[in-house]
Order: C-alpha cells, then sequence, then structure tokens
C-alpha cells in the first residue's frame, strides 16, 4: 500500500518534471582559470523539483559547472565566467544581483562535511538568523527542528542541540551541512560529491534523503558513483575534458546512450 | 692547553673515520671474493670509529677540567701551615690569595707560607696539564683502536652511530631543562633569603613600597616598605594600557590582512609588521621617553588632567605598539589554520564576508588568537627596557593613566643598581620580585599553550 503510494508520488513527479519550465539556464557557459580553460560553452539546464546529476571523469569540469550556479566560484582569484545562467529569468552574473542573495536561494553541500566549530543548533540556525528567517526564539526552534527532520536527523541529535556538530559521525555530519542548506529554503541545492567521504550506511541514507528533498528543491549533484547517479536522479549530464558529452534522461542514459563516450564511461572503459 | 686537545681530538676523530671508511669498504670486498653483504655502508663505520676516539677522550677531558681545581685546592690547603684552624670561608680566602700569587698577580709582598703555596699549586697545575694531556691521548688512542677493530662486515655501525646521535639529543635537550631548574633555584634560594627578613604576607599583601633603606649606618635612607601591589599595580596598569592599543590593532590588521587585502597590499605591510617586531626595545624607549611622553603630558594639562612627565599611558602606548607584530602575526596564522571549508560553508549560505568573519572565523580562531595574547600579555608583563626608561620609579596605585607608576622590571634594575649587599632586604628584595614575575609569566605562558594545543584538536 505504502510502496504504491509512493510509487503514485514518483510518476506525479515525473509528470510534473516534463511540464516544469527550467529552474535555471546555462547558455554558453565557459570558465577559466588564468589562462586555462576548464569549460567549453556548457549548455545546460535545471529542471524544478529534479534532481540532475553531472557525472564525468575527474578534472572534467562537473564541480566548476556546479559552483557557477551559486557563484562560489567567485572565491577563487583568478576564475573568470563567460556566458550566462539564469535563475528563475534573473541572469545571475548580472552585476545588480546580490551575490548574497543568490546564495541563499541557491544553496549548497560539500563533499567533506564542514560543519562549523558550533552546537548543532547553532549550526542550523546560523543561515536563518543572518538573513532573519525567524522573529523570534520559538520561530528559529521550529526551523532548527524542521530542517533537522527534514535531514532525517532530528530523532539522532535532537537530545544533544547544544552539542558541537563536530562531534557527530561523518555521515551524521553530513546530513547536517544539508539541513543547514536547507534551513535557510533555498530553492536549489547544489551537492560536490556529498557521499564521497561516507561510509556505504550513510550514503544510503543521504541518497534516501535527497529522494525526499526532490518535492521541495531542484538538486544538482556531482557524483563520481554512476550506481548513485542511476539510484537518486532523473536527469543525468555527462561531463567529458569540459564539454557537455550529453544530457538525458537518466533512464536513457544508462541504457541506451546517445554519445559513444558516454557509453564507454557508464561501461567503466575510461574515466 | 685543553683548546689543543680538542683540536687534536677533532682531527684525530677525522684521520680514524677516513681510516674506519677505507678499512670498511676493503673489508666488503676482500680481494679476489665475492662481495659480502655488508649491514651498514662504511660511512657508518668510520663514523662509528671517530665517536669511539673523540666522545669518551672529551668527556674525560671534560670531567678533568670540572675537577681538577678543587682536588687541588685540597691538596694546597691540607699541607698549608695553619690550615687545621680555619673555617671554610677563611679557606677561600686563603686560597683565592694563593692562586693569585701562582698566576703572578701580587698585590703586596707574599709571606713565606703563601709563596711556598703558590709554588706547591704551579707545580700542581703543570703535573695536572701534562697528566691530562696523556690521559686524553690514551683514552683517544684506545677508542680510535677498538672502534677500529670492531669493523666487520656484519658489525651494526648504523644502529651504533644511531644511538650515540639519539644520546646527543637528549643531552642537548635537558641542558635547556637543567639551565633553566638552576635558574628557578637561584632565584627561589635568594628569595628564600628575603623572605627570612621580610614576612611573606607583608610583601604580598602590603599597600607600600619604599625599598630604599639604609646598608651603612651613615646614609640618610627612609624606613623601608616592602608590600609589592604597588608595583604589581603599575606593571598591570601599563599592560592594560599595551593590551588596549595592540589587541584590536593587532587582530583588525590580521582580518584585514588574511581575509581583505590584495594580495600586493599583503606583500608590503607583513614585511612592514615583522621590521615593527626587529625594532629594539631600546629604540621604542627613546620613542617613548623623547616623544610620546611629552606629548602625553601636554594633551594631559590641555584637558586638565595632572600629568607626569613619565606617565603610564605613555609607557603602555608604546609598549602596544610593540606588541601589534606578535598579537597580528599569531592571529594572523589562527586564521590561516581554519580550513577553506568553513569559510566555504558560511559563504554558501549566503553569508556576506563580514559576518563569515564574525561569526565563524573569529569563534574558530579564538583560541588561537587568546593564545597570541596571552603570550604578548607576558611579554609586557616582562618587559623591561621601554619602562626602566619611561615609566617612573615611585611605586603608587593611582586611577589616573597620566601620571606616573612604577613597574616590577623597573625596581629590579634599580634594586640592584649601585650601592648593593646581599645581605640586606633591599638588595634581596630584587630576587623576590623576579620570582613573582617568573610566577606571573609562566602561568600566563601555561594558560597560552593549553589554549593553543585546545584548539588545535578542534576540527
Amino acid at each position: 500500500m505504502n510502496m504504491m503510494s509512493e510509487a503514485a508520488v514518483e510518476k506525479a513527479l515525473d509528470q510534473k518534471m516534463n511540464e516544469t519550465a527550467y529552474k535555471m539556464v546555462g547558455r554558453d557557459v565557459s570558465v577559466y582559470y588564468g589562462e586555462k580553460r576548464a569549460l567549453f560553452d556548457v549548455n545546460l539546464n535545471v529542471r524544478e523539483n529534479t534532481v540532475t546529476a553531472l557525472i564525468g571523469p575527474s578534472g572534467c569540469g562537473k564541480s566548476t559547472f556546479l559552483r557557477c550556479l551559486n557563484r562560489m566560484n567567485d572565491t577563487i582569484e583568478s576564475c573568470r565566467v563567460t556566458g550566462k545562467i539564469t535563475l528563475d529569468e534573473d541572469d545571475i552574473y548580472d552585476p545588480q544581483i546580490d551575490v548574497v542573495e543568490l546564495r541563499a536561494r541557491v544553496g549548497m553541500v560539500f563533499q567533506k562535511p564542514n560543519p562549523f566549530p558550533k552546537s548543532i543548533y547553532d549550526n542550523i540556525a546560523y543561515g536563518p538568523k543572518i538573513h532573519g528567517l525567524a522573529r523570534n526564539k520559538a520561530d528559529l526552534d521550529q526551523i532548527v527542528e524542521s530542517s533537522l527532520q527534514k535531514a532525517g536527523l532530528w530523532s539522532e541529535v535532537k537530545d544533544r542541540l547544544h552539542e558541537s556538530g563536530t562531534g557527530l559521525s561523518g555521515g551524521q555530519q553530513q546530513r547536517l551541512c544539508i539541513a543547514r542548506a536547507v534551513a535557510v529554503s533555498p530553492e536549489v541545492i547544489l551537492m560536490d560529491e556529498p557521499c564521497s567521504a561516507l561510509d556505504p550506511i550513510a550514503t544510503a541514507k543521504v541518497e534516501e534523503l535527497i529522494h525526499e528533498l526532490r518535492s521541495n528543491f531542484s538538486i544538482v549533484i556531482v557524483t563520481h558513483s554512476m550506481q548513485q547517479a542511476a539510484r537518486v536522479s532523473q536527469r543525468t549530464a555527462m561531463f567529458h575534458l569540459g564539454h557537455l558529452v550529453e544530457e538525458n534522461d537518466t533512464d536513457k542514459m544508462f541504457t541506451n546512450p546517445d554519445d559513444q563516450r558516454t557509453q564507454d564511461y557508464i561501461m567503466g572503459r575510461f574515466g | 692547553m685543553s683548546g689543543y686537545l680538542i683540536l687534536f681530538l677533532a682531527a684525530m676523530a677525522l684521520i680514524v673515520s677516513y681510516f674506519g671508511v677505507f678499512r670498511a669498504s676493503r673489508a666488503a670486498t676482500p680481494a679476489g671474493a665475492v662481495r659480502l653483504k655488508q649491514h651498514s655502508r662504511p660511512i657508518y663505520h668510520g663514523l662509528n670509529a671517530a665517536i669511539w676516539t673523540a666522545v669518551p677522550a672529551f668527556i674525560f677531558l671534560l670531567l678533568w677540567l670540572m675537577f681538577q681545581n678543587s682536588v687541588m685546592n685540597q691538596l694546597v690547603i691540607a699541607s698549608f701551615p695553619g690550615a687545621e684552624a680555619m673555617d671554610a670561608a677563611a679557606k677561600s680566602l686563603q686560597m683565592s690569595e694563593i692562586r693569585q700569587v701562582a698566576a703572578g698577580n701580587l698585590f703586596r709582598q707574599p709571606t713565606p707560607e703563601v709563596a711556598a703555596a703558590a709554588e706547591h699549586l704551579r707545580s700542581l697545575q703543570s703535573t695536572s696539564m701534562y697528566l691530562m694531556a696523556a690521559l686524553t691521548c690514551c683514552i683517544a688512542a684506545v677508542g680510535a683502536f677498538l672502534g677500529f677493530k670492531v669493523i666487520s662486515p656484519r658489525y651494526r655501525a648504523r644502529h651504533s652511530v644511531e644511538t650515540a646521535v639519539t644520546v646527543f639529543m637528549m643531552f642537548s635537550s635537558l641542558v635547556a631543562i637543567i639551565i633553566t631548574v638552576g635558574i628557578v633555584g637561584s632565584l627561589v634560594f635568594e628569595a628564600l633569603h628575603f623572605f627570612a627578613r621580610v614576612p611573606v604576607t607583608e610583601f604580598l599583601f602590603g599597600l607600600r613600597w619604599e625599598p630604599q633603606i639604609a646598608i651603612r649606618a651613615d646614609q640618610v635612607a627612609g624606613q623601608g616598605a616592602f608590600g609589592v601591589l604597588p608595583v604589581l599595580y603599575g606593571t598591570f596598569l601599563i599592560s592594560a594600557i599595551a593590551m588596549l592599543v595592540a589587541v584590536p590593532t593587532g587582530i583588525l590588521s590580521a582580518v584585514y590582512l588574511t581575509e581583505y587585502a590584495h594580495p600586493g597590499f599583503r606583500a608590503v605591510v607583513k614585511p612592514m609588521l615583522e621590521i615593527l617586531a626587529g625594532v629594539p626595545t631600546v629604540v621604542y624607549g627613546f620613542f617613548a621617553v623623547l616623544t610620546v611622553a611629552p606629548a602625553i603630558r601636554d594633551l594631559g594639562n590641555a584637558v586638565g588632567i595632572p600629568s607626569s612627565p613619565n606617565s603610564a599611558l605613555a609607557t603602555g602606548l608604546v609598549m602596544g605598539v610593540m606588541i601589534i607584530p606578535f598579537i597580528s602575526s599569531l592571529s594572523d596564522d589562527a586564521f590561516a589554520a581554519v580550513p577553506r571549508a568553513m569559510r566555504d560553508g558560511s559563504l554558501a549560505l549566503g553569508a556576506t564576508k563580514g559576518e563569515t568573519i564574525r561569526k565563524v572565523l573569529l569563534p574558530a580562531a579564538l583560541p588561537g588568537i587568546i593564545g597570541g595574547v596571552l603570550l604578548a600579555l607576558s611579554r609586557a608583563v616582562g618587559e623591561t627596557m621601554i619602562v626602566v626608561m619611561a615609566a617612573g620609579l615611585i611605586a603608587k596605585i593611582t586611577a589616573n593613566p597620566f601620571d606616573a607608576v612604577t613597574t616590577v622590571t623597573v625596581q629590579i634594575v634599580t634594586l640592584l643598581i649601585g650601592d648593593s649587599e646581599f645581605d640586606n632586604p633591599k638588595t634581596l628584595a630584587a630576587f623576590a620580585l623576579g620570582l613573582v614575575l617568573f610566577v606571573i609569566t609562566l602561568c600566563l605562558n601555561l594558560i597560552a599553550l593549553r589554549t593553543v594545543r585546545k584548539y588545535r584538536e578542534k576540527y
């Protein structure tokens, strides 16, 4: 019964996916690190309520593209981005756009869990406090609880909210980071290999979480694991040497890709 | 003589090591035989032989030099007529006279007994010298022979050399400990003499510090009061002013340099800060006395606050400038030690740079910064030259920073300058002050090191 309803939800979401407009649109995105060009005219869109997986061998530019989507590349001195990326039709590289506001709308989870050396509560409350999302303590408590619940961490930490976030296990830390990102109610969540530092059990939990988050957020995930891409995503994009090779429905990508290079990579012939 | 002996030992070690290497490589490949598997490379055999040659002989030499004088003193004084009747102090006085005569420093015509004793001493000295040279050479020769003899393909020269080096390193580290213990020991010893004359409670809780008491009957001087509190107060007032200057400036400059500054600006400013750290404190003292103090006095007079020419404020300000590089470079390290992931995590949540610094970097780096501040504070408390030049001499508890105060270090310096006698509380008070200063800086350093270590474990 439960399975049925879940499948039904899945189906409805897929339906919606095909109809929805693009949440983010990337047009001819190129990135240079100094003289070196890391991305070549990438055209890639992020759909609403969809998990988009970026795959490809190391150094192919998938993380670079991901970091373009919330302008985290700005923190790298020599980095230059050309082309156009829009979020709900607003150009995010427009000088009028406040990068701080952008990052509140496009959150990010990193490869290595990076909780702040503060309490679990303060880790989550950090973002909402900065953005003034809570009017009082009760509001804040509410946000913290619901974020932790969304990240599936509430039951594990509810009795020790005021202990340090760095004392959690690796998998818990990563879910704390996801909860932290969720707490500022972003529209898009970017995940840069969120499971590469985790053991298989923690990975399974995070994947399950990504699956659930999809109903509220658009998610872009960089991964090295083909199986993970197949498990969590609806759309998959394959990068190679800074070029976008192919972007397609995940099912199609893993059964009958259009491009030979995708086929080879998925089969494990290179990368 | 001993200098030549040490040179001789070094030369001998060099020669032995050369032949040791030669012998070891010969032993590895006997003529016409298959090459043997050697445990250690020839250089280790050579080094090992050199160590056997030089080290035991050198240690013997050191011991001989350490003990020869006391042995000779014993011999000379034992044969000196009337020595049985003398006490230890008289003996040592008599002995130093004999030594002076033997060395040819004649202040007056020596008595026949003294002349005879000096002659005796001189003959002992020359015997001792020849004996020392001969024995050292013997030991070196025996060492060289054994070190040479032991060379064989399976001999573990490498381990033997390693062990010798380890032992040497252990001694090097012990030197620091032994010297520290010695310094503290002498301090405590003299301070105890002081406390035998002035009660500890009076020293620790007394509110008056007037140490200039008469050390001769005909001197005109104060009654004497040894309460350390006014002196400590002065130290802490000046240190507090210094910290008020240095802590904000140092931390803010570290924040700017690590987080905001253009690399070009940083490349200019960081070396400038290091130059500031390299300015001798005497020069800061000049600066305080000649430039800052008059300006502060004028300022004080202008606003109608009673000011003295050598105010606590001027001294504290200059000392603060001296400490800035400390705090800024230690805070710089603390900020640099915060992982990039912390910054990224905060920025990705839509925090501005300022929010990231205030709410993430500063708390994460805080233990490191506190450690730096405490180290700087202990430096300020122990600082001598600036305060000797710029602070006052009268101990006084006052809330007016334009007034003159004195510090522990200034008092130590003034107590030990001029007429001093080591059975007088005036002189001995310097050691008690030194002990107090030592305890304070030790505590500050311990706390600082503990905080810094704690923060290392943080991420």
